[in-house]
């Protein structure tokens, strides 16, 4: 029997250019009670104009994978092991002057929370001012043009004005509009977008994920979209990576996690989202327990303390990637063709390597 | 920014009179009046002094002629020192506190800042252990144990630095030292906890984000939100020397204002008291009233919030 | 990577509750205090301090009775006489026992330090808990007097009172003690502020509750903490006003000796004998980095936030 312990490019086999490939990457946090392991081997990529989600509770590893891609982790946190590819060249080599060139320009990023992501003392037109002029060759005047032409992009009313207020004057929302504005004022071809709408209220969240939306497909940049609520991706994802412990769980098309989940760890995150359309009253079902210690990480399934289904090997050893197609892997034992038969099991699991 | 600067200045003024009136009353509210122990004077005399200093009135009518003649800027004639008034005491002996405490302020905030910065970009490097070493001394020792020693060890044995007067600008270490040792200390470790705060908020990582470089990070994004809090103690800042002048201006003989205070506690010349402490009260809270401006011009946010 | 391995069949057995359960008991709970103190332990600064500090109220407490000289003993023969081992710390222009006028002196600043703490926090208590707890116009208005007391030197209150005040040590205490509670009030109020909308409260309202018992059984042990800080802090300032106070010769009366006195006794003898100045002024500057060092420790205990 053969499987793939590590998660195996499958750039190759789409026609599309990977515009950004992870490889086995590891970071930890050197603390002074020991190495906390918050990401441990992580892998996958991102193609062209595509648009991913990684979704996962808190302390699964999906903001400290964001973090690590843009090499801003600080101090006592490090990158162990890893590639992280960038249009062929890999970051983790990078030295922070020329992380400094990326940044903001290449790569940029969208933070939780605008409340406290703008830096109060700044206006708004002065903090987008700067990372254009870093970036672009541009004088004052025309770094101002272009940040209110960003502003009026990302649908903030009387730009020319707004520009020079205080982020305290702008609601949450237009806040986090400004924050959009900002990263995308240099074109990047590659967004990270850190739970971009958690903070604020439902009804500005739809509007900020359908600016994300258009934006992506009027100027051409990739997205990874972070968050912990699987419902936020399903409109502008085409693919979900679902974290858990510092792992990827599984890894799918968004239809495929919606319709066809393999892991249970995706099934509970599945329950306990409410769903509006179905019509019918439904019980949100929470996943029982907490996330594991990072510090000491569980030697098998990070998940295996709090599902329903574990087995005595989940505890014991570290799930392999199962491949049910190209596209849709999940790092479970109940995908193992000599596993128990459970309700929960998928039909046709099959491992490749 | 109009109506902020308005309502601070109301508020300057109520403190003023909240002062004034403490002051007045607890000076009235002391054991004796201001000529019991000198031998017991003859009545005639007594009364003309009486008169003289309106002790002759009611309370509340020398509070309010008290009240107006502050107002006009007018704190009185010395009970003790016959033929000089509060006014013409304060005029004499202020420059001369002002220059000693003004340099040390200045030492505190042009030293001060920068050490605590180094040492919170430094954390737990020997820099910072070496910059906290001494902030923690300079908190600790006393400023009139600062300058004692200063005077024992450099002015008596080795001689190298005078120590009477302020006649050259040797004259100023000692005392400036003195003063400024324990606002100093505080200062640095001030902006070391404030910038090491600051370095850990969301701007910071966004401005990282934005691919700045870790020098405009330091300098523009984090140094105005660390310094705000700093600015606020500026206030106190001033506070702290003008009361440390009292020790340090008898330990290095200058003739300045605090040590003249201490010697009118000493032989109770009340009004000199009274009106030292009115000039100290207004000169802080016109100094805080200053801040409050600076601090609005630094924090966007203030006009909103208050 | 690739693997090529059997997988023996008790491995696929469903796990029990308990087996899933059995990794996550290793860390005992604590309770909030608790953790407090193993964290404080582990500070070794802030454990100095605490051992320094127990040691000084030991000696303060018990070195008179040790001693067989007392602090207003004169013996004109033997003034300023250096250290010996009759006089350890030496004599000074009274030829009084330097070492027991010390350890009095420790006496006089360390009741001044507690019962002025004590007195502050009270006050503090009272007034930042009334202020926050009433919140609204109240708390406007206790708030703006406490703005108005804040802007004026508090030593410049001390010195005044002192001189309305007759001299002696229940004088000192009431000055200091009357005049540094505005951090602390304004410490409890911030807490009380954010406390007062948990549930908790709302739960103890909605059953009733007064609001005296809400403000002292709910509210404040859970504000306890910045409170204790506080406290910690304020001491060694009450320290270093005492022997401010003292040296400009506005503390306790002779002869009963206050670190501060001391040190200003020392002053005119300085030349010839600076050991009159060192002992004193070493037993200060020991106190307060004790004093430093466990308020430092306790802030970092009690809020491991800004740990790093």
């Amino acid at each position: 029997m053969l499987w793939t312990q590590d998660y195996v490019s499958r750039g190759d086999f789409v026609e599309n250019k990977n515009i950004l490939e992870v490889k086995n990457l590891r970071t930890s946090f050197f603390t002074h009670v020991g190495e906390v392991k918050a990401i441990r081997g992580v892998g996958f990529h991102l193609k062209e104009g595509e648009a991913i989600g990684i979704v996962g509770e808190s302390g699964s590893g999906k903001s400290v994978t964001s973090m690590s891609i843009m090499k801003l982790i600080q101090d006592p946190g490090k990158i162990v092991d890893g590639e992280i590819i960038f249009k062929e060249k890999d970051l983790v080599e990078f030295t922070q002057k020329e992380m400094q060139k990326i940044r903001g320009n290449e790569i940029a990023m969208i933070f939780q929370d605008p409340m406290t992501s703008l830096n109060p003392v700044f206006t708004i037109g002065n903090q987008i001012i700067e990372v254009i002029r870093k970036h672009k060759k541009m004088s004052k005047k025309e770094a101002r043009k272009k940040a209110i032409e960003m502003l009026t992009l990302v649908g903030i009313p009387s730009p020319d004005k707004r520009v020079d207020q205080y982020p305290h004057e702008f609601s949450g929302g237009m806040r986090q509009r400004a924050m959009i504005a900002m990263a995308l004022s240099c074109e990047p071809s590659l967004l990270i977008a850190d739970e971009p709408t958690t903070a604020l209220d439902v009804t500005i969240q739809a509007q900020i994920l359908e600016l994300m939306k258009n934006l992506k497909n009027e100027i051409n940049t990739s997205i990874i979209l972070i968050t912990h609520d699987l419902g936020v991706v399903a409109d502008v994802c085409s693919r979900i990576i679902v974290m858990y412990g510092g792992l990827i769980m599984e890894e799918a098309t968004s239809e495929e996690i919606f319709y066809n989940p393999k892991h249970p760890y995706t099934k509970g995150l599945l329950k306990s989202i409410p769903k509006i359309d179905l019509g019918e009253s439904q019980r949100l079902i929470p996943i029982e327990g907490t996330p594991p210690d990072l510090l000491n990480p569980p030697k098998g399934c990070p998940f295996a303390a709090r599902c329903s289904d574990s087995m005595r090997i989940c505890k014991e050893k570290q799930p392999p990637y199962f491949y049910t197609n190209e596209e849709h892997r999940a790092m479970c034992w109940l995908l193992h063709e000599d596993a128990p038969k459970t309700d929960t099991k998928a039909k046709g699991g099959i491992a490749i390597g | 920014m109009g109506r902020f600067i308005a309502k601070r200045f109301i508020s300057m003024l109520v403190t003023l009179l909240f002062v004034v009136t403490i002051t007045f009353f607890l000076m009235h509210a002391a054991p004796g009046g201001p000529f019991s122990r000198e031998k017991a004077l003859p009545a005639p005399i007594l009364k003309v002094i009486e008169e003289r200093f309106n002790l002759d009135k009611p309370v509340y009518q020398q509070y309010l002629i008290y009240l107006k003649d502050v107002a006009k800027g007018d704190l009185g004639p010395s009970f003790q020192r016959v033929g000089w008034t509060v006014n013409e005491i304060i005029e004499k002996t202020f420059p001369v506190s002002a220059k000693v405490g003004g340099v040390s302020v200045l030492l505190v905030l042009i030293l001060g800042i920068p050490i605590g910065i180094v040492s919170a970009l430094k954390q737990n490097k020997w820099q910072d252990q070496l910059a906290m070493f001494f902030a923690t001394l300079g908190v600790t020792i006393p400023s009139f144990v600062i300058g004692t020693l200063i005077v024992h060890i450099f002015s008596t044995n080795l001689r190298i630095l005078p120590s009477n007067g302020l006649s050259t600008w040797k004259h100023y270490i000692g005392p400036v030292i003195a003063l400024a040792g324990f606002s100093l200390s505080f200062v640095a470790r001030l902006t070391r906890s404030s910038m090491l705060e600051v370095m850990q908020q969301d701007y910071i990582r966004t401005a990282r984000a934005k691919g700045l470089s870790e020098f405009t990070v330091l300098t523009k994004h984090a140094l105005k939100n660390a310094l705000i809090p700093v600015i606020s103690y500026v206030g106190p800042l001033v506070a702290a020397i003008l009361t440390g002048s009292f020790v340090v201006e008898r330990i290095f003989a200058i003739s300045g204002m605090g040590k003249y205070f201490v010697e009118s506690v000493g032989n109770r010349d009340y009004t000199v008291i009274m009106g030292v402490t009115v000039f100290y009260a207004i000169f802080l809270v016109v100094m805080v009233f200053v801040v409050d401006i600076l601090y609005g011009l630094i924090d966007p946010r203030i006009k909103l919030d208050r | 990577m690739e693997e090529n391995m059997k997988i023996p069949d008790y491995m696929w057995e469903t796990l029990s509750r308990e087996e899933k359960d059995k990794e996550k008991i290793d860390r005992p709970v604590m309770t909030y205090w608790q953790d407090v103190w193993r964290r404080l332990k582990k500070n070794y600064l802030a454990m100095i301090g605490l051992v320094t500090i127990i040691l000084i109220f030991l000696i303060a407490i018990f070195g008179p009775y040790l001693s067989s000289y007392t602090f207003s003993d004169q013996d004109l023969e033997i003034t300023n006489q250096s250290m010996s081992m009759k006089h350890w710390f030496g004599t000074d222009s009274h030829g009084r026992d330097l070492l027991i006028r010390v350890i009095h002196g420790a006496r006089v600043s360390l009741t001044v330090a507690v019962v002025a703490s004590i007195v502050n926090f009270f006050i503090g208590i009272v007034y930042g808990g009334i202020s926050g707890y009433m919140g609204g116009k109240v708390d406007n208005i206790m708030m703006r007097i406490v703005d108005i007391i804040s802007t004026i030197p508090l030593v410049l209150y001390a010195i005044i009172l002192m001189v309305v005040l007759k001299r002696g040590l229940s004088s000192v205490i009431l000055a200091i003690g009357t005049i540094y509670w505005v951090r602390m009030a304004r410490i409890v109020r911030g807490q009380i502020l954010s406390l007062k909308e948990l549930e908790y409260v709302l739960a103890a309202k909605t059953l009733g509750a007064s609001t005296w018992r809400i403000l002292f059984r709910h509210l404040i042990p859970n504000a306890m903490g910045p409170i204790i800080v506080t406290m910690t802090m304020m001491i060694p300032s009450a320290i270093f006003t005492e022997s401010f106070l003292s040296f400009i010769g506005l503390g306790v009366s002779a002869p009963k000796p206050s670190w501060g006195s001391l040190a200003s006794d020392a002053l005119g003898g300085l030349t010839s004998y600076p050991y009159q100045l060192f002992f004193p002024s070493i037993a200060i500057c020991i106190t307060m980095l004790a004093f430093n060092f466990l308020g430092d420790g306790l802030r970092d205990a009690l809020d491991p936030r800004l740990r790093k």
